[in-house]
């Protein structure tokens, strides 16, 4: 007994085509979005690379635009095979590959459901790479004259301008490490001597931030020196300061963005994924409408179209038994060899 | 003798029709740009109005989009004629209404030459509003407890970072107004007095910029406060630092980047300018082939389209005939009624 069989006359077969015609073409244009999609995150990947340390891994980009790229491909082939569904003579050229086809598209479905959950996995890698490489980025932002590291004060200036952020996690990172290049600081000075001499590690620390810090929705100009030192600025406590530098973190901020982005084109697919669904459905009810016609000749008669020849549990044995077959003739064709052998 | 004669047949006729009507669609797409630029243009005066004192003119970005909204109706109305143009029956009742609606095309092609003119004279009078806007923002930029002015720092600041720019000319502005509230001044400081007792407005000036002049690129940490004491830092002389703030003034750069926009949308109004001259020869000619066929009864007949019924100079002459005895036809009708009462 087929699997939901539904009645179809002529008109019904028409309209069936022409919408399923319609849906292919849609689902084009979701392949191409899909692709673009997949070209936007990896510009915005790359732009942002040295923020990752160039580790950053382009899996998910690149599996997007190659997904695009095949949905294009096989809903054109699906659009052009419904709309040559109506007339016989041609018809009759595509029906030998609907088989293949339509198992294509089972297969190119689960691809896709693949690229989705790794479209939500993948952003703890994201913030592993931007969370190592916002540290070293912070290391290395003295360097402006070491070759290959020299933009990277530049980089992360504009990054902390854009982003609306300050340091890794907060603005004390910038504590930590020495953010001002020795060929600016007088080594003679006895206050940089102090200062060097204070840590194990002989680098130049102090409490203040650099000027991509500043937030320009403070009221009074912007503190970026002596942050912890009340006394320093009149009428100031950095306890209670708020609107003097971005309180949050660049790695939040980052990751914040490119996690949105990457949920966004999750649900995508997840969309694009149900709308192949239902193209595959279609065809396959179209498919079957047209080879069960009663008079072949007539083509306004009646005719049942189905999405399952047999039952779910059926069809699932078949399957079996046809691999288990297909194993044991490979075993037998293995067995015949030892006795050419002998 | 008729301005440029071009003979029709049918034939010719469908084609000149089906490619009139092409093209007006393109018209109205025309249109639609010059209605988005216009609105974009609105959309950008808009966005910086505080830096201009919300004196800015928007006469231009208005006359855009009026202009846009005229040619996307005039189009789909001459689209609309072309597509009937080869039914003689519903061609019939355009008719009438096609020799004002070509006076009134040649009139907004004028319009539009004026308009694309105005695009690239504007940048002048636009000069002076930003020098002047800017030079008041600089001075509310301390003003963040008085309402009104309280988002001008955050205005200026983002503006600084965004145009790569710094004061109204270069980054000395800066040094001669007060720019630091008095509310985080210490007055009982002595430094403090020493400077507002060092000039005749008792400002507190320094030889600072703020924050948003700093240029990312440079290779050490931004240097904003004395600025002009080569000894306050080490190994720095301001007279070759070049990298140090932002070296291009705000009114240089926001004048680049407007004046950029209004060559960009002049040079394209240009452009649909002589599209629509194009579609307005193309409708005369078949209005004046549809109008002189051989023989009305048979629509395959040959006919004869041109630009002007008869030359330049005598169609000039008919026009000034015409206002002549308009303006006559006026001086009896107003002289009759006084000589009547008069007498």
């Amino acid at each position: 007994m087929p699997f939901m069989p539904v009645k179809f006359n002529l008109q019904k077969r028409v309209k069936l085509a022409q919408g399923l015609w319609m849906l292919y073409w849609f689902s084009v244009i979701a392949g191409i979005l899909i692709f673009s999609l997949g070209i936007f995150f990896k510009i915005e990947l790359r732009k942002r690379s040295e923020m990752m340390d160039n580790n950053e891994s382009h899996l998910v980009p690149n599996l997007l635009i190659l997904v695009g790229l095949l949905a294009c491909g096989l809903n054109a082939f699906g659009g052009k095979v419904c709309h040559d569904s109506l007339d016989p003579i041609k018809f009759s050229k595509w029906k030998p590959m609907l088989k293949t086809y339509l198992l294509l598209c089972c297969g190119f479905n689960v691809l896709l459901v693949l690229v989705s959950l790794l479209c939500f996995l993948m952003q703890f890698s994201v913030y592993l790479t931007l969370a190592e490489g916002l540290s070293y980025a912070i290391r290395f932002y003295k360097d402006t004259d070491t070759p290959g590291r020299c933009f990277m004060k530049r980089t992360l200036d504009m990054t902390q301008i854009e982003f609306h952020c300050c340091g890794n996690n907060n603005f004390r990172d910038w504590f930590e490490v020495q953010w001002i290049s020795n060929r600016y600081l007088d080594m003679s000075n006895d206050v940089v001597k102090d200062r060097v001499l204070s840590n194990v590690e002989g680098k130049y620390l102090m409490d203040s931030v650099p000027f991509s810090c500043c937030n320009p929705g403070s009221p009074r100009p912007c503190i970026q020196h002596h942050l912890t030192n009340n006394s320093a600025h009149y009428d100031y406590d950095h306890r209670t300061e708020e609107l003097n530098i971005w309180t949050r973190g660049c790695l939040e901020a980052l990751f914040s963005y490119y996690s949105s982005l990457m949920s966004s084109i999750g649900v995508f697919v997840l969309f694009a994924i149900i709308l192949e669904s239902v193209d595959m459905a279609g065809l396959k009810y179209l498919s079957t409408a047209l080879e069960t016609m009663a008079e072949p000749e007539n083509p306004e008669c009646e005719s049942e179209g189905w999405l399952l020849e047999k039952g779910v549990k059926e069809t699932f044995s078949d399957l079996l038994t046809k691999l288990k077959t297909f194993g044991r003739t490979n075993q037998v064709e293995g067995g015949d060899a030892p006795e050419a052998n002998t | 003798m008729a301005l440029l004669p071009v003979k029709f047949d049918l034939k010719k006729r469908v084609k000149l029709a089906q490619t009139v009507w092409f093209m007006y669609w393109f018209a109205v797409l025309a249109g639609v740009l010059v209605l988005s630029m216009g609105l974009f243009f609105k959309i950008e005066l808009r966005k910086r109005s505080e830096l201009m004192d919300n004196n800015e003119s928007h006469f231009l970005p208005n006359l855009l989009i009026l202009m846009g909204l005229i040619a996307c109706s005039i189009n789909v109305f001459g689209g609309k004629v072309c597509y009937d143009s080869l039914d003689p029956d519903k061609f019939a009742k355009w008719k009438p209404m096609l020799k004002t609606y070509l006076v009134f095309c040649v009139g907004f092609n004028a319009l539009l030459l004026v308009t694309a003119v105005l695009c690239f004279l504007m940048r002048i009078p636009m000069q002076f509003t930003l020098a002047e806007g800017l030079r008041n923002g600089m001075r509310y930029y301390k003003d963040t407890d008085t309402p009104g002015r309280c988002y001008m720092k955050r205005t200026l600041d983002l503006m600084q970072i965004e145009f790569r720019c710094c004061g109204n000319d270069n980054y000395r502005d800066w040094f001669e107004i007060q720019w630091v509230s008095n509310r985080y001044l210490d007055f009982s400081s002595k430094e403090v007095k020493d400077r507002i007792g060092s000039n005749v407005d008792g400002q507190y000036l320094m030889d600072g910029v703020p924050f948003s002049c700093c240029n990312p690129s440079s290779p050490r940490p931004c240097i904003q406060a004395q600025m002009t004491n080569n000894t306050a830092h080490y190994s720095y002389d301001h007279y070759t630092e070049d990298l140090n703030v932002w070296k291009r003034g705000c009114r240089e750069a926001l004048l680049s980047y407007y004046g950029g926009m209004m060559n960009t949308i002049g040079a394209l109004v240009i452009l649909v300018t002589m599209l629509e001259a194009s579609v307005t020869v193309g409708m005369q000619y078949v209005h004046s082939s549809l109008c002189n066929l051989a023989n009305p009864e048979d629509p395959e007949s040959e006919s004869e389209g041109w630009l002007l019924e008869k030359t330049v100079k005598e169609t000039f002459t008919d026009i000034m005939d015409k206002m002549k005895s308009m303006g006559k036809g006026i001086k009896v009708e107003e002289g009759e009624p006084a000589v009547e009462t008069v007498s």
